[in-house]
Order: structure tokens, then sequence, then C-alpha cells
């Protein structure tokens, strides 16, 4: 039984038809990235089991939930309403019925809106992604930066600094972080807009992307587009904080334990200058172990998401999983679930590419 | 990070690493026994009822409040007394349950083998595929908020970790020269199990468990915050800084309970951070061999 990468293998490159088992060994990549891919997409099936089973094992009632204690009184309208959710047939066939609804986006109703949940994803994804791609950029180079010079460093007065910083960066409570970076930087100095995403007065850009800043590029608005960069600032520095905390940290001991094997040794051993040694020993190899933690990190910063959106009223999906939550709003809660859930599998899934294409060792295995 | 360790060598001489005896780490140690303290003695620190409440609201930091007052006039100071209270025995309790399921779990898996480690360690990976406090939230929303839901989301979403690093573990060890030369030796496998293998496990477990504390206040304070784990009017810290949003005026009412969150969260990873160093040999070497 061939996997499934296996007729892409042939044609990639162009051999014959019917791969044989030798074959096989030869194309180890194309091996790793089908075996990656079926996990992933094992993965992704186990998220929608989560999220069924959740939605559907809760004491909590929903019927109560989206009708209201007065129509989930009635028992004509209540019978009425689980048949249309399917909830008068047996479990299985209720998974069933909700992959089925799945494959076809649809992922229910949110009793907060009245809207399908997918509409509302629609609205809140981007901007959830445009702030924590913000974040990112910003976390990487300056995380990583600090991490790999505090490693280099070991034991110096530079790599104290890194360390006492980053673990008060990952330390303090993002909710926290959040309304005293509001405090100081839009109530008390003034300096920067406070919550939402551009201020009140102001006509959002036609939605393209619903990145807000690239929309209001687009629609050639330089006015709203500096607005909408005003407004990525303060909860943008809050998450940094927190992301260029756990970047430093897993950066340093990643260059430490590359700094700790023999090859590194030898390097040195054979009279290498020491930058030769560092950017074609050291940092190739902690290279892995960093972009790990870099794709970790965007999992984390949906998680800070949740709590900073909070605090600034970002309309992205931590706010709108904040709201369906504290409502008992289980198709929306369970809808952000799906898309957190399979965002992170998609990202962990990229990571694993990259791993394949940076070290050649994941290729032979 | 925690990896494979070295045999630990049973009634070796031991000094005090290096790591131990930096100043960050005596920091750590002084402010978490301050904690310790204050939960110890706790009542007889407030110098009011942190349930009082009092027509003196949102009083900004006086002698008679040293912390001021929230949006129902109590006091602040006495809260954050209080709160120690919740937060820290509650993040023990997490930690110790998380560690001791997920170490289970995890040498259960590692030890067998088979379909039970491919059952436990595929659960493991479904639970990793959420960010933490999503699942957390998603579960504690599904089970209704409540103190012990809270717990239960936390302690769903937080055993897979230590099962990973105890699977990890006890599969370098098994496998280790001196461990099989003492099988076959003829020593029981059970006898090699908690002399040559747990011995192994259990320090960077530990130094894990020492780390983890922190995120459990973190995750516990969290969940809190966004209503979804203690209920008002407990003096909890997430749930007082919450009151601080619909405040942000008297940036006191959050200012002090986040504070108080941030100095315990801080002096646990400054002294899990010396632990795991410690206790890793790896790091170590790396301690020994001043780096380029």
């Amino acid at each position: 039984m061939p996997p499934s990468g296996e007729p892409l293998t042939a044609e990639a490159v162009g051999a014959p038809a019917a791969p044989t088992a030798p074959d096989r060994a030869r194309h180890p990549l194309l091996r790793y990235l089908a075996v990656r891919l079926g996990i992933s997409v094992l993965l992704v099936w186990g998220v929608t089991l989560v999220t069924f089973v959740l939605t559907n094992l809760v004491p909590a009632d929903p019927v109560a939930a989206v009708l209201g204690d007065a129509a989930a009184a009635d028992p004509e309208v209540v019978a009425q309403f689980r048949e249309e959710l399917g909830l008068d047939r047996s479990l299985p066939a209720q998974y069933l019925l909700y992959l089925q609804r799945l494959v076809h986006l649809d992922l229910g109703t949110s009793a907060q809106t009245r809207r399908p949940v997918l509409d509302d994803l629609r609205d809140a994804v981007p901007a959830t992604v445009e702030l924590a791609l913000f974040v990112l950029v910003i976390s990487v180079v300056v995380g990583v930066g600090i991490g790999i010079l505090a490693a280099l460093r070991h034991r110096r007065f530079a790599d104290d600094v890194v360390r006492v910083v980053s673990l008060v960066g990952i330390s303090a409570p993002t909710f926290w972080l959040a309304l005293i970076v509001f405090y100081v930087g839009f109530f008390r100095l003034g300096w920067f807009p406070g919550s939402g995403r551009l201020d009140t007065q102001l006509v959002p850009p036609p939605q393209v992307t619903g990145f807000m800043t690239v929309d209001s590029l687009l629609a050639g608005q330089t006015a709203t587009f500096v607005n909408a960069l005003g407004h990525l600032l303060l909860p943008g520095l809050v998450l940094t904080l927190y992301t260029v905390g756990l970047l430093a940290r897993f950066s340093r001991s990643a260059v430490l334990d590359v700094l700790n094997q023999e090859y590194v040794t030898a390097a040195r051993a054979k009279g290498l200058p020491s930058r030769v040694v560092t950017f074609r020993y050291v940092l190739r190899g902690a290279l892995l172990p960093i972009l790990t933690v870099v794709g970790l990190s965007f999992g984390s910063l949906l998680s800070g998401a949740v709590l900073t959106e909070t605090v600034f009223v970002w309309h992205g999906l931590g706010q709108y999983a904040y709201q369906a939550a504290t409502r008992l709003d289980l198709q929306a809660v369970m809808g952000v679930g799906l898309v957190v859930g399979i965002t992170y599998i998609a990202i962990n899934f990229v990571v694993d590419l990259l791993y394949a294409v940076i070290d050649p060792r994941v290729r032979r295995q | 990070m925690t990896t494979v360790s070295t045999p630990v060598l049973p009634r070796a001489r031991r000094r005090v690493p290096e790591s131990l005896r930096s100043p960050l780490t005596a920091v750590g140690v002084v402010v978490a026994a301050v904690w310790l303290l204050v939960v110890v003695l706790g009542p007889l620190l407030q110098p009011d009822d942190p349930l009082a409440q009092s027509p003196d609201r949102l009083a900004p930091i006086s002698a008679a409040h040293w912390f001021g007052t929230d949006s129902l006039g109590r006091d602040v100071l006495s809260r954050v007394i209080a709160g120690a209270r919740i937060s820290i025995p509650l993040s023990l309790l997490l930690v110790a349950l998380s560690a001791s399921v997920g170490s289970l779990l995890g040498a259960v898996a590692g030890l067998l083998g088979g379909v039970v480690d491919e059952v436990v360690m595929r659960v493991a990976d479904l639970v990793l595929a959420f960010p933490t406090i999503i699942l957390a939230m998603v579960i504690a929303a599904a089970l209704g908020p409540s103190l012990t839901n809270a717990v239960i989301a936390m302690l769903v979403v937080t055993w897979p970790q230590y099962a990973r690093v105890t699977r990890s573990l006890v599969l370098g060890a098994r496998d280790r020269e001196f461990v099989v030369a003492g099988r076959l030796l003829g020593i029981g496998w059970f006898t090699s199990l908690r002399r040559d293998v747990v011995p192994n496990v259990v320090g960077p477990v530990f130094a894990l468990t020492t780390l983890d504390f922190g995120n459990a206040i973190l995750l516990l304070s969290g969940l809190s915050f966004l209503g979804l784990g203690t209920v008002p009017p407990t003096p909890e810290w997430g749930l007082m800084v919450s009151d601080g949003v619909q405040n942000f005026t008297a940036w006191w009412v959050a200012a002090f309970p986040g504070l108080a969150i941030c100095s315990i969260v801080l002096a646990f990873n400054f002294i899990g951070d010396a632990l795991r160093d410690a206790l890793d040999p790896r790091m170590q070497k790396a301690v020994g061999s001043r780096a380029l």
C-alpha cells in the first residue's frame, strides 16, 4: 500500500510509473511530507471530535441558552429546535451530521449575533491576524536577536539582562499589562489612540483583505492608514513584550545547546575564525529549534490576543470568543476553537516542511 | 530544553550548583518565601475584611487604605492578601495534579509502548493542537463558570506536557548502558525502575513543575479575568484586575493584584530556571565551558 504521496513522487522526478519499494526509499522527503500531512489531517479530525464532544456532552443546556428560558419552557418550541439542530438523534449520527455541516462550511448560527458563525469569523479573523502578524514580525527580530546575543555572551552582563527582561516579559499577566499600557499610553500620556481598530469618527476602508492598514492603503486613504497603525501600537506592545520574552528564552537555550555540541568545539579547534563558527556552525544548528518556537509563538499570540483584545475592545477572534464563552454561545465558541486549532495545526505543518528544507537529516531519515 | 540526563549517582558528593547561587535565584526564593508567609499568616495581615463593602468607593491610596479601595469600597490591600490564599494553594494543587496525572500517563506510555503509547500520545498531541487558554476557555465555558470547572479545564490542558517529558525521559533512561547492565546483572525490573530510571526522571519533571507553577497562576487568573474561573465576590487576583478594567482611571484597583501575580510568577520562574540549569547536566556543562 503506497503512501498517498507516491504518484506525485514518480511524476516529480520523471521516474517510470508504478514505483517499487526501493524507489520509495529514494524519496524520503516526499514520504516524510506524506506522513506529516497524514498526521495533520488526523489532528484536524481530532479537533472536530473535541469541539463536537464539548458542544454535545456539556451540562449546560444549549436549548435554554439559545432560546431563552421562556421559550425553553414550551415543549413544542423545544422539540422543533432540537430537531433543527439534530439534537434528537443518536450521538454518532449527530457527529456525522456535524461533519457534514463542517464540510459545507456551516459552523452553525451564533446565539448572540444571530448570524452564521462563519460570517462572524470572517470579520473577526483578519483583525486578530493583522495584530498577530504585526507583533510576530517585530518579536522575531527582537526576541531571536537578543536571545542569540545572550547565549553568545553567556554568563556575562548582557546575558543576565536578557534573562531578566525575558522572564519579566513572560511573567507579567497579559490582561494586566494591557490595562497598564492602556492607562499610561492612552489615558495618562494621551500619546496613543485608545481602544478599537480605528477612531470612531473615521469610516473604515472598503474591505479587501480585512487588514485595516492594508485596506486603507489600497483605498489610498493615508490618514486612515496612519490612524489604523496607531491603533495597532498599544495592543501590539503588550503582545510584543510577552512574545519577545518567549522567543528570547528559547533562542538563548537553543544556541547554548548548540554551543555545547562537539562539532562546534571541533570547528573551533580547527582554528576557524569565531565569526565563521558562530554563523555557519552555531546559528545554523540552532535554526531548527528556533523555528519551532516561532511557530508555537503564533499560537501563544492567539492565546494572548484573547486577553488583550478584551481590554482594547479589538473586534477580533479573542473578543468574539470571550463574548461567546461568557454567554454560553457554544456554536460560536466551537467555531473559534476549530479555526484556532486548525490554524495551529497548519502552522506546525509548515514548520515541519521548513524542517525538511533546512535539515538534510530529516530528508534522509 | 529538558532532555535525557546522565545517570544520577546515588549518594554522590553534591555541592550546591553554581546556577542555584545566583542573585536572581536568591531574589526568587525571598519573594516566594514572603508570599508563602502571607498565605500562612493570611488574615492576621489583613487590615480590613476583604469582603466588607463601604461607601468609600474607588478611594485612592491613603494611610487608611494603603492600596486604595475598589468599586465597592473594599480595601484592595486586604483583598490582595486574601487573594494569595486562593491563587497560590489552588495553583499548587493544580500543578501537583497535572504533574502526577501527566507523568503517570507518560511513564506508562513509555514503559508499555504499543497501543497504549499511541493512544496516550495522540490524545496529548490533540490537546497541544490548541493554544492553552483557548482550549481552557472552551472547556470552562462548556462546563459552566465555576472554580472547580476552571481547575478541571486547566488540568485537561496542562497534563500533556508532563506526559511528553516523562515519556521521553523514561524512554531515554530505559535503554542506557548502566540501566541495561543492571538488568543483565539480574536485578528485578521494579528495582531497576526504582533505582535507575526514576531518579533520572524526577529531577527534570520537578524543574518543570516549578516553571509550570507560574503558568498555572497566570492561567487561573486569566480565566477568572475572563469571568470563567472564580466568581465575585471572591478576592481572586484575576477577578480583581477585571474590576479595574471597568474603572481603569482608578489605577490602583488593577495595579496591585496584577503586581502580586507578576511578583510570584517571576519569583517561581527565577527559581525554576535555576533548578532546570542545575538538574540538567547538559546545562552545567554549558556553564562550565565558557562559550566563545
